[in-house]
């Protein structure tokens, strides 16, 4: 059973790395194909950093990802306290089944959606020029709220609600009583989501498709504006940068989680 | 001698203006310094510094101390509703032909005051006032192509010479096609002999019916997966863009291009100024630069399109300086342009594509007789259910049935505990 | 007091509904404007009638779907399983390696599936190697569906691990207690109590997998069309958008009317588990 269930977890990760091993390797070849290797090379990542337009499209990728989800939290977090707080009943499910829709909504129609949002208030405002940075971090903001809600409400109702009260009679006031006590317990949950929310905003493509203005690309769209050309081994070479960059942090993190806890272990 | 003395005259006469005006326009230029200029272009579609190229934008930021936002799109369409869906405003947009008349007559475009652009000198006459732009007022060539029949000669032992080709059953699964409707049927239509730009509706059924036969060979609808399938051998025709071509056979010598006898499309893609530019003078300037010899070069070398500019494709330097593929000898085949079509004729071709690209080949090997006997419930005229989307039907009831009947088998079970 | 400090912790809430108004019921409405308008404005059916075209692609689009979601279910609910059996701290590097794929673009890992699908790509040189004849994989129903299950895997594994995670596992040793063999607790005790989280994994599989645009285009050959990329065809190509609207509409009932259905499997009405 132990041996089983080891080799299925290996397949399946094996199944889920399959084509990044492939794009490390492609990223690597000398010549300009995606698919036949012809021998070994860096230029592809010598092109990569001479190649501006990209590196803007990352920089780009990463504020919006790093903006939408920080944005998505605190309103996302505040959100589920308030809904917490609610009586069960038609509002508060109300809101949930709203709180839903941009999950269970198709990306492509929440995208489309937005677009004829955005188009109309441009409109309203007399301003043509309204898609940008900030219809994106909208957009982005929109779709991440979900995920932030859905993991912090379960954590609200795992922590005791006596427990704010009680700091409370203890002299807190309430802002203070949630940031001492409701926040610390329910930080596992917040931290689930702003990771999810980060992970989703940067993967995105169909909904920044439909809601990107000039001047500011994401990387999925440079990418897919590519495709009437060629989508060069650069592109490859910045995936696999990107993805040894963040296993590197990984075992970092991990390493340094084993050392503190053999430190209070040791302590105890 | 008359000759000579006009030519003087003349001479002079676009001399003065220009030597006057000179200080002048530094002095505009000059203000431009600390302007921002949006440029909206194809991806791929700039030298930008990689390869030891030439980077262009940067250097025109250098030169100038505009700053330059530049975007890019994947394809006329995707770029000209973004455009009209009103949210976005560039200065600088590169469309092709057909969609170049479409915005012009949507008056999406600005008129181009080519006093601004002295090197509009290096277009020679041939590529001015092109039908998408009759009284050239409004663009200015950047890059000019056809497409071609690419084929693999490890594959296929003679050469080519007509579109036809791509329905060649003997090389069944190895034929590769445009996965747009524009230049899939262009190429049917070269084949019918029909005009790209007609208006009849007959006419363009007809040219449906011929791609939809060309399902036998059943074809792989590609677009820059022709790159990859190509150059890796797995396909034997594919048509693409000459200019493409060049960048496959580096990776794959075996690969070769013919222009087919029965007429291919000619495209220009050309610089436009939009409609609302706010920095018109700097996009004017910007145009100037692109075709500055230097600048063109950099960029014919990179994109590997053929370019409209004399001092490129003069310049015994430039890498295809008389390449054949790029360069072909003139009136050796038909060409044909694309021009903008009426919304109706649009829509009929979009349905049409789609209709296509739904059909199924009534072939006697057909999978699908095991459920339908000879195909009669989908290959007759008109039917929007072909057999396959009747055997979806047949596998998401059977599913929906299992699902339900698990629900039944569940409730019944509670129930019965509950009487237990 | 208390009931001072409640209203103030709910109205806390405000930001997030306002935004919610503006930003998720506001599009909707001009979707459903836009399926029942013609291009002048004026009210129609037309686009409603047209739909009837789209039917063998919407068949298509579901049947891929259902079939994506439930390989996904299969591979998904044995590996979250396992997870779930860790110690904590694989468990949250295991967690991680599951997420650390979305990192980069799908688009990339899907061009990249296309060089390991091919007839001549490397799973194919790999078995003519072992002296087997080549598969034909790419362009074919299963390549689409492929690129389905490993794109959308993720959001199988995320939300069943993280009910696993949580069970109540006295509930669990009682099971065993009572004479339950190890697949007689999976059967009784962990699959039902994990059926909250199996719920919205199949919702976040199946609703992208039937609306996506991009896989079939590149893993299909673009022989098979779904609905996602006649939508994108109808907004980006053919600039119709009462059309593409009044598709996006009719999926969206669609969806929301399966989605419905499906959470009357679980009692939990706070909605999704994630």
């Amino acid at each position: 059973m132990k041996i089983f269930s080891k080799l299925y977890t290996i397949l399946v990760f094996l199944f889920l790395y399959a084509p990044i091993i492939v794009l490390i390797i492609f990223s690597f070849n000398s010549s300009s194909s995606t698919s036949m290797l012809t021998g070994f090379s860096l230029q592809w990542y010598k092109a990569l950093f001479k190649d501006e337009a990209t590196l803007t499209a990352l920089y780009n990728t990463v504020i919006l990802a790093v903006c939408s989800s920080v944005i998505a939290t605190a309103l996302g977090t505040a959100a589920a306290v308030g809904i917490d707080k609610m009586k069960k009943g038609a509002v508060r499910s109300g809101i949930m089944a709203v709180t839903n829709i941009p999950m269970m909504n198709p990306e492509i129609v929440t995208g489309i959606s937005m677009m004829l949002l955005f188009v109309f208030a441009g409109s309203l405002v007399k301003n043509s020029a309204v898609l940008g940075f900030g219809t994106m971090l909208v957009a982005h903001v929109t779709f991440n709220l979900p995920y932030v809600i859905l993991n912090v409400l379960p954590k609200l109702r795992q922590t005791d609600k006596n427990l704010a009260e009680a700091a409370q009679d203890l002299g807190c006031r309430p802002a203070s009583a949630f940031f001492k006590v409701v926040l610390p317990s329910i930080m596992p949950g917040v931290i689930t989501g702003m990771i999810m929310a980060f992970t989703l905003s940067l993967d995105d493509f169909i909904i920044s498709y439909f809601t990107s203005g000039p001047g500011f690309q994401t990387l999925p769209i440079a990418i897919f504006s590519m495709t009437k050309r060629r989508v060069k081994p650069d592109m490859y070479a910045l995936s696999a940068l990107i993805f040894v960059s963040i296993l590197v942090l990984l075992i970092i993190y991990n390493v340094a989680q084993q050392k503190s806890e053999e430190k209070t272990k040791k302590k105890s | 001698m008359k000759k000579v003395v006009a030519l003087l005259l003349a001479l002079a006469a676009v001399m003065l203006p220009a030597f006057s005006g000179f200080a002048a326009e530094a002095d505009e230029i000059e203000a431009l310094r600390g302007t921002t200029l949006y440029v909206y272009n194809w991806g791929e579609y700039i030298s930008d510094g990689s390869d030891d190229s030439l980077d262009v934008i940067k250097e025109f930021e250098n030169r100038y101390g505009i700053t330059v936002v530049y975007d890019t799109f994947d394809n006329n369409e995707t770029m000209y509703s973004k455009l009209k869906s009103g949210g976005v405003a560039y200065d600088i947009v590169i469309p092709s032909d057909y969609m170049i008349e479409r915005m012009i007559s949507e008056d999406m475009l600005e008129k181009i005051d080519f006093s601004n652009i002295p090197n509009y000198q290096y277009i020679p006459e041939k590529y001015r006032s092109l039908s998408y732009d009759p009284k050239n007022e409004y663009s200015v060539p950047y890059t000019v192509g056809m497409v071609g029949l690419i084929y693999n000669t490890e594959m296929v032992s003679e050469a080519p010479t007509s579109w036809n080709a791509l329905w060649d059953k003997n090389y069944t699964g190895g034929i590769l096609m445009f996965n747009n409707p524009r230049d899939a049927f262009a190429i049917a239509q070269s084949i019918l002999g029909m005009d790209y730009n007609m208006q009849s509706e007959a006419s363009w059924k007809v040219a449906a019916e011929l791609l939809k036969e060309q399902k036998i060979v059943s074809p792989t609808y590609v677009s820059d997966e022709v790159f990859n399938m190509m150059e890796s051998g797995e396909a034997a025709f594919a048509p693409y863009y000459a200019g493409d071509f060049l960048s496959m056979q580096e990776n794959n010598p075996a690969l070769a291009l013919v222009y087919p006898e029965e007429g291919v499309n000619f495209f220009v893609d050309a610089m436009c100024i939009l409609k609302g530019s706010k920095n018109k003078r700097a996009a004017e300037l910007f145009i100037d630069y692109m075709l500055d010899p230097e600048i063109a070069l950099a960029n014919a070398e990179y994109i590997c399109y053929a370019s409209p500019h004399t001092g490129v494709y003069n310049n015994p330097e430039y890498t295809y300086y008389q390449n054949e593929i790029l360069y072909p000898e003139e009136g050796k085949f038909k060409t044909q342009n694309f021009l903008n079509l009426k919304p109706e004729t649009l829509a009929l071709m979009s349905t049409l594509w789609d209709d296509v690209k739904n059909h199924i080949p009534n072939t006697d090997s057909s999978n699908y007789d095991f459920f339908f006997g000879d195909g009669e419930l989908g290959n007759a005229e008109g039917t929007v259910m072909t057999p396959e989307a009747w055997s979806y039907v047949i596998y998401i009831g059977i599913f929906v049935a299992i699902c339900l009947a698990y629900v039944l088998f569940r409730y019944a079970r509670k129930k019965y505990r509950e009487k237990v | 007091m208390s009931n001072r400090s409640s209203l103030g912790s709910k109205l806390i809430a405000a930001p997030y509904i306002v935004w919610a108004m503006l930003f998720i019921i506001a599009p909707l409405i001009f979707v459903v404007y836009y399926s029942f308008t013609n291009a002048d404005g004026n009210f129609t059916l037309a686009n409603m009638a047209e739909l009837g075209k789209c039917a063998p692609t919407f068949l298509r689009s579901i049947g891929f779907g259902i079939v994506a979601t439930l390989i996904c279910l299969v591979i998904a609910f044995p590996l979250a399983y396992i997870i779930s059996q860790k110690t904590d701290k694989v468990q949250r590097t295991l967690v991680m390696l599951v997420m650390l794929p979305m990192w980069m673009s799908f688009l990339i890992r899907t061009y990249s599936w296309m060089a390991l699908l091919q007839d001549t790509g490397i799973i194919n040189s790999f078995i003519t190697k072992l002296g087997l004849d080549p598969v034909h994989m790419i362009n074919t129903p299963g390549a689409v569906i492929l690129g389905m299950v490993y794109n959308f895997l993720p959001y199988m594994i995320m939300p069943i691990y993280s009910v696993m995670a949580k069970l109540d596992y006295s509930m669990v040793e009682a099971c065993q207690d009572l004479g339950g063999n190890r697949l007689t607790v999976i059967r009784k005790c962990i699959i039902p109590m994990s059926m909250p989280g199996v719920v919205s994994g199949i919702t976040m599989v199946f609703v992208p997998s039937v609306s996506t645009f991009y896989i079939s285009q590149k893993l299909g050959g673009g022989s098979f069309d779904l609905i996602g990329d006649v939508i994108e065809r109808q907004f980006q190509q053919s600039y119709n958008y009462n059309l593409g609207a009044a598709i996006s509409l009719v999926l969206m009932v669609l969806i929301l009317i399966c989605m419905a259905v499906m959470n009357r499997f679980t009692e939990d009405e706070e909605g999704m588990v994630i």
